[in-house]
């Protein structure tokens, strides 16, 4: 063979495959470029068409409760108020059944088929596409509620930030419970052995020694799941009751950031109000970008450690 | 040390252990009751009619999804064929160039793009294909999705390529084989497995998709070829058909469900079976 | 002959059908430092498991038998119970990286949710970090974390942690086979002081480190206890040929 390949196979010039070698290496090197291109004109895209919006209400726009197309008044703060309710309340309900499935899985179980199991129900429970969840929430919760509502006196909405939230706790679970599982089963056994030596109960061995030790990635995972939830769109859209005045309480109908989006954007013509819209999508952007930089962060730093 | 509370503390530690149990088992209920109730409502409107006939309009009996199957399939057709290479290279540069500073940085871009809510790629698609193009299209959908698919299968790759030894890569370079061809003919079959993993994943994900097609391929209650015009999914005429007051769209709504969630499982069990055929051992 | 504070009867330990320990019935003085020695392998580690009953955690891992302290029987108590009185000391050090060396100490109390009011607590570290002779090197920095501690230091704040709950018998499973020669030589010393308040056994296959710290040997090979008896005995004029080979190094 004429061809002499040095550390990366840069060939020398009189090799005719000299060409293809140039042209691989270009490739790959523009791909990995162009995805960076790709954030850069997101973001960019997002934030141009927002600039009316932004230069129509500057600041107010995030503490405003109006929001009205026919005056074209637009303030996001029901749909704030809305996402982080909707979203708060169900990482509040789908923690204590993730951190279940984590300690099931990281600890009692670590091996044999109940855990794998468990495993697969949870990758499946990832797997469903959210127009199925809100479709189902739609049909079977959504009426529940409104049972409920009628015996405790209150409105029968049936739809509200209540039922969006259970059903996007059920959505989370999987995003929280496999991180936590990751870290937990990564607690070094000595560290476990001499808590046992010292007589301690199982129990107190997981809540006293493992979870403080497994802190920050089960942080980690709560910040992912916070993240999913802030984006969700379909199965919120479905029964949050598309309502855009400010919820007074967890039975009222709302709008998330991203349910008014997907509510209003195929039938908005006047330019400001597409503009609000984008910038309700500018805004979401950064927010689950903020908190997906967290989260990874976190978990970079434990998998150093590690 | 004197030992008090020590029946407390022994039946806290079953207690605790019951409680996790059942919480997690409680987990499960969501996905058999939504799996139950699909499959009871959705399976009586299954039958080879459904597969291949258009959709009536209102107050009509019968008809089925034939338009929704097929734009389904066109969508993910559309979005794979650029993101399918484009994230395969970038994958490659990513697992071969660890130290450089772009690395750093599309890996991150990575990480970000993943975790952007669905509908503000469906806006960025808006705003990228259909204002230019002047109208809603299959094409726009694809693109949608195409961004969408694009992070999970870096990642893939990436994540794939990096656990190969780098002594495969010895063996063929010190044979003499020029390094683009390691990389082609060595490294990215030995990763085959979990690049086809990354591939079918984000195929599943982006097949049950419908926040990114509401303002692109907008929907289309006919069958529709052609790439340049609103074409329909599957999961936009489950949100079409289950928000609408009509029970007669209720019910093939749940015909479709019950489609799209078998295929998504039948996807997944697949994936497990490739993982396991065809993964390579070290 | 010296009190027994622990006696095995018939004692058999098994991971899955490998048995591991065989039939050993062993008598452990008060008070005094019994050393069981033998080869890699051998079963001594698994032996000692067996009287805290960590060893019967082991997925898989079967005893039969008896252990009894002070005429009790352990595997008829409470296992939690069984290893507040006996506690272990391990191979590596393994202090909480979360707690701060005080609590450390303490942890044993801690964990097992005993509350403690101020004035008590600091008695018990004090106390504890005396005995294993760490208080001069930590008294001023009780409220950091460890992490910063050598490995004997942190060898002795776990020899502390353990000492702190007061228990009758204190297992030492290899412990100084992390350390340097100086650390190995600090702890062997804490050891002889030890023994007057708590008995001691240490597993080793390092003869040089029995010769220098025991006072009964028990020399364990392929799970059979082989010979036990006073050291000056054992290891000058031993009874079995196996103990003899061991000894001048035919096997290690």
């Amino acid at each position: 063979m004429d061809t002499l390949v040095l550390s990366k196979g840069k060939m020398l010039s009189t090799h005719p495959g000299v060409r293809a070698e140039a042209t691989f290496q270009k490739t790959i090197f523009l791909s990995a470029l162009a995805i960076i291109v790709l954030l850069v004109a997101i973001f960019l895209s997002l934030l141009i068409h927002s600039v009316p919006s932004l230069k129509a209400f500057g600041l107010s726009f995030f503490f405003s409760k109006t929001w009205d197309p026919v005056s074209a008044t637009f303030g996001v703060l029901p749909f704030l108020v809305g996402t982080l309710l909707t979203s708060f309340l169900a990482l509040l309900i789908c923690l204590p059944f993730s951190l279940a499935i984590s300690i099931f899985i990281g600890e009692y179980f670590k091996k044999g088929a109940l855990s794998s199991f468990l495993k697969t129900v949870t990758e499946l429970l990832a797997g469903i596409p959210s127009i199925i969840y809100g479709f189902w929430a739609l049909f079977v919760l959504v009426p529940i509620v409104r049972n409920f509502q009628t015996k405790i006196g209150i409105f029968p909405y049936g739809v509200g930030i209540l039922t969006a939230s259970m059903i996007l706790s059920v959505m989370i679970i999987p995003y929280a419970a496999s991180i936590a599982r990751e870290v937990i089963s990564l607690v070094p056994s000595d560290v476990k052995e001499a808590a046992y030596s010292l007589g301690s109960t199982r129990q107190e061995v997981i809540t006293k020694v493992v979870l403080p030790y497994a802190r920050s990635g089960i942080v980690a995972g709560i910040l992912l799941a916070l993240g999913r939830a802030l984006g969700e769109t379909m199965a919120v859209t479905m029964v949050i009751g598309n309502s855009n005045r400010l919820p007074k309480g967890f039975f009222s109908p709302g709008n998330s950031m991203a349910s008014v989006i997907a509510n209003e954007f195929t039938e908005a013509t006047a330019s400001l109000h597409i503009s609000s819209l984008i910038e309700i999508a500018l805004l979401l952007f950064l927010v689950t970008m903020i908190i997906n930089i967290i989260g990874k962060y976190i978990i970079k730093k434990i998998s150093v450690e590690a | 040390m004197a030992l008090h509370r020590l029946r407390l503390r022994i039946w806290k530690d079953r207690g605790f252990k019951a409680i996790v149990i059942l919480f997690s088992f409680l987990s499960i209920v969501p996905l058999l009751l939504i799996l139950f109730y699909i499959i009871k409502n959705g399976i009586l409107s299954i039958s080879w009619e459904f597969f291949v006939e258009l959709p009536r309009p209102v107050g009509e009996k019968g008809g089925g999804i034939s338009n929704a199957i097929v734009g389904s399939l066109l969508l993910v057709i559309i979005a794979g064929l650029p993101s399918i290479p484009l994230g395969i290279a970038a994958g490659i540069y990513l697992s071969e160039n660890k130290k450089s500073r772009i690395t750093y940085w599309s890996g991150l871009a990575v990480d970000v793009l993943q975790g952007t809510p669905s509908i503000v790629i469906g806006i960025i698609a808006y705003l990228w294909v259909v204002v230019p193009m002047g109208g809603f299209s299959a094409f726009a959908g694809g693109i949608a999705l195409g961004i969408m698919m694009l992070p999970m299968i870096v990642k893939a790759t990436e994540e794939t390529l990096s656990l190969i030894p780098g002594s495969l890569k010895e063996a063929s370079l010190a044979l003499g084989v020029p390094y683009y061809r390691t990389i082609l003919r060595v490294i990215l079959p030995a990763g085959v497995s979990g690049i086809m993993t990354g591939v079918l994943i984000s195929t599943a994900r982006v097949a049950g998709e419908t926040a990114p097609l509401l303002f692109t391929a907008f929907g289309n209650a006919f069958m529709n070829w052609n790439l340049t015009n609103p074409v329909h999914s599957l999961p936009l005429l489950i949100y079409n058909y289950a928000t609408s007051p009509y029970p007669e769209w209720h019910r093939v709504a749940w015909g479709a469900s019950c489609v799209l969630v078998v295929f998504v499982l039948t996807l997944n069990l697949v994936m497990r079976t490739v993982i396991r055929r065809w993964k390579v051992q070290f | 002959m010296e009190s027994a504070i622990l006696k095995t009867e018939d004692l058999r330990a098994y991971y899955e059908d490998n048995q591991v320990v065989k039939n050993i019935n062993l008598s452990i003085p008060e008070f005094k430092i019994t050393v069981i020695m033998g080869p890699s392998g051998c079963g001594k580690s698994t032996l000692v498991r067996c009287f805290n009953r960590m060893h019967e955690m082991v997925p898989g891992a079967r005893i039969e038998g008896k252990v009894f302290l002070k005429e009790e029987n352990v595997y008829d108590m409470e296992p939690i119970t069984v290893r507040t009185r006996i506690g272990m000391v391990f191979q590596r050090p393994n202090p909480f990286p979360m707690m701060t060396i005080r609590d450390n100490v303490i942890a044993g109390y801690i964990l097992n949710g005993i509350k403690l009011n101020r004035s008590k607590s600091d008695d018990i570290v004090e106390q504890s970090l005396k005995e294993a002779a760490l208080w001069d090197e930590v008294k001023d920095y009780l409220h950091k974390k460890g992490t910063f501690l050598s490995g004997g230091q942190q060898q002795r704040l776990c020899i502390a942690r353990a000492l702190a709950v007061k228990p009758d018998v204190l297992l030492f499973d290899e412990p100084t086979s992390a350390l340097d020669p100086k650390a190995t030589s600090h702890i062997e010393g804490l050891m002889a002081d030890l023994k007057n308040t708590v008995t001691i056994i240490l597993v080793t296959h390092n003869i040089a480190q029995a010769g220098r710290v025991s006072d009964f040997i028990a020399f364990l090979y392929l799970g059979e206890l082989v010979e036990f008896g006073p050291k000056g005995r054992l290891l000058t004029t031993p009874k079995d040929k196996r103990t003899e080979e061991f000894l001048t190094g035919k096997f290690g």
